[in-house]
């Protein structure tokens, strides 16, 4: 069954086929409610694939890192542990670089919490290096732990992509909500589409009555329907789509102004507004198919 | 049956029930042979239309066996119907032309469904709106045209597609009496051609107008004429 009515039905697509259903274009709700249906999904969509953007960069940035804590009140004992591990570590597979925090920079961290003056009253701070592997490097970060305890019983490891797991499960679920709110909007304007459909069945039953007895088949008569609905749910889906982009844009904008690093890793790519660019498309070709089957279907109750 | 003439339409034993009421046809048993003219006539509620519904294919019998250019068409697979009902015209009571289409577009209509080329419409439509008279109404819509207008374009629409056999049901019903003639006379016309024409009329006066017609009786759902003399009178001199 050809989607778009060609063979005999070409004439169909014509200005000739398009008389014989008189409605004007846009003239039901249905493509408003095709509209709003698209704006709720595309906004969706949008937050379901910049939750995925941010969680891929989140675990290509934070899997492969490690911190390793080395706590001892004696400073020389201190630096000549993290001198030592940060030589041991430095030769583990997948290293890609290797840092030791410098106590400056950890007194800055810490003044936040317990004031300046942090180097003078000589309050002992932990040696903190910071470890990156190259992607997928786990024998590496796994070799790591057994290296720096074998250097000092005082050293500890913090992975990043553990502190990590409970942001990375919640984005993982938000990713699915905003999956399931996307195919539940998508649904709904099948819906609609079907309603459409069958009110337009009804509308023009004797038209119908009149092309069957003179020999139309059924596909003849629903690509007649079909076209009407792609044209309408063409218009609300680019409508949708303006009026998401401009909300996208807002947001995107306030995220902006708060200056966050987390927040600043929402972000939609080049490619992610491609794949929303496409949505139109899919949900014109989703309406013309309940179309075309509600339609067929409808038809095959009569002789 | 006219020795010779191949059968177009055969009905046998058919019998036609809306619902769960008493059969509206009952053992209807009868052929039309291709080329011929028949009348089908009877009182108001014989049963006409629903006999001309079953040919047209707008209605399957409840029991019974039709067959109609040679095939059974009772069990006849629904996506082979439109190609059926593209070899016969119909012409029905109430015109049933497409309101917010011209005069010539409903006329273009069976030939735009047939997958005719849009240049090779205007030749056809515009010689059919001559052989019914309405050249000057190629472009008026059906409400703004007379009974005997609409009967015709509705006549026009019916034949344009060259079909094997036209069934008409009370063609002349809503047409005073000069028109009426006129209508005949393009049936007959068409009939020369070769096609086959039934026109179910509960108006007796008609038959005898049209030469070698033969006719089809009903009454009260049965043909009142089972032994066929009715049917296949005499050639009138």
């Amino acid at each position: 069954m050809a989607l778009f009515g060609r063979g005999s039905g070409h004439w169909l697509t014509s200005a000739a086929g398009r008389r014989l259903l008189p409605e004007g274009w846009l003239s039901g709700p249905m493509p408003w409610v095709i509209a709003i249906m698209m704006f709720l999904m595309v906004l969706a969509a949008a937050a379901g694939l910049a939750l995925g953007f941010a969680a891929r960069g989140l675990d290509d940035h934070m899997s492969g890192q490690i911190t390793i804590q080395i706590v001892d009140a004696n400073k020389a004992r201190r630096d000549d542990a993290a001198a030592r591990i940060a030589a041991a570590v430095g030769k583990l597979p997948g290293v890609v670089s290797i840092r030791r925090i410098g106590d400056a920079e950890i007194t800055e961290l810490l003044q936040p919490w317990l004031g300046a003056g942090l180097a003078d009253n000589d309050l002992p701070v932990p040696a903190m290096i910071d470890v990156a592997f190259a992607p997928a490097a786990d024998r590496g970060i796994e070799k790591a732990g057994a290296v720096v305890h074998a250097i000092s019983s005082r050293a500890r490891i913090d992975a990043h992509a553990q502190w990590l797991a409970p942001l990375a499960g919640l984005i993982a679920s938000l990713r699915w909500l905003a999956g399931v709110l996307v195919l539940l909007m998508a649904a709904a304007a099948a819906f609609t589409v079907v309603l459409a459909a069958r009110a337009a069945l009804n509308t023009h039953q004797a038209t119908i009555d009149v092309m069957h007895h003179l020999g139309s088949s059924d596909a003849q008569i629903a690509s007649l329907f079909q076209r009407r609905i792609a044209t309408d749910a063409l218009f609300g889906s680019l409508v949708g789509l303006l009026l998401a982009s401009l909300v996208i844009y807002a947001v995107a904008d306030r995220i902006a102004e708060v200056g966050s690093d987390l927040l600043g890793s929402v972000e939609l790519p080049p490619v992610a507004w491609a794949i929303l660019g496409l949505l139109p498309i899919a949900g014109t070709l989703l309406a013309m198919v309940a179309a075309r089957l509600t339609i067929i279907v409808a038809l095959r109750r009569r002789l | 049956m006219r020795p010779g003439a191949a059968n177009i339409v055969q009905f046998e034993n058919v019998g036609l029930r809306y619902g769960v009421g008493t059969e509206t046809l009952s053992d209807i048993s009868f052929s039309l042979a291709a080329g011929a003219f028949y009348f089908l006539t009877g009182p108001s509620g014989a049963g006409k239309s629903s006999l001309l519904r079953l040919i047209y294919l707008a209605q399957r019998p409840s029991r019974g066996l039709i067959r109609m250019f040679g095939e059974d068409v009772v069990t006849l697979p629904r996506a082979r119907i439109p190609g059926f009902r593209r070899r016969i015209g119909t012409v029905f009571q109430d015109f049933r032309l497409i309101p917010h289409l011209s005069a010539y577009e409903n006329i273009a209509l069976p030939l735009r469904v047939n997958g005719v080329a849009e240049a090779d419409i205007d030749t056809p439509v515009r010689e059919m709106l001559e052989w019914v008279g309405l050249s000057g109404r190629a472009h008026a819509k059906p409400a703004t045209l007379s009974g005997g207008e609409q009967q015709r374009v509705a006549i026009a629409r019916a034949v344009i597609g060259r079909p094997e056999i036209l069934v008409a049901d009370e063609p002349t019903g809503n047409v005073d009496p000069e028109m009426a003639e006129r209508l005949l006379y393009l049936f007959e016309a068409l009939n020369k051609l070769g096609t086959t024409i039934l026109v179910a009329t509960h108006d007796l006066h008609l038959v005898p107008r049209v030469d070698d017609a033969q006719i089809i009786r009903l009454d009260k759902g049965r043909l009142s004429d089972p032994t066929g003399a009715l049917r296949y009178p005499p050639k009138r001199g």
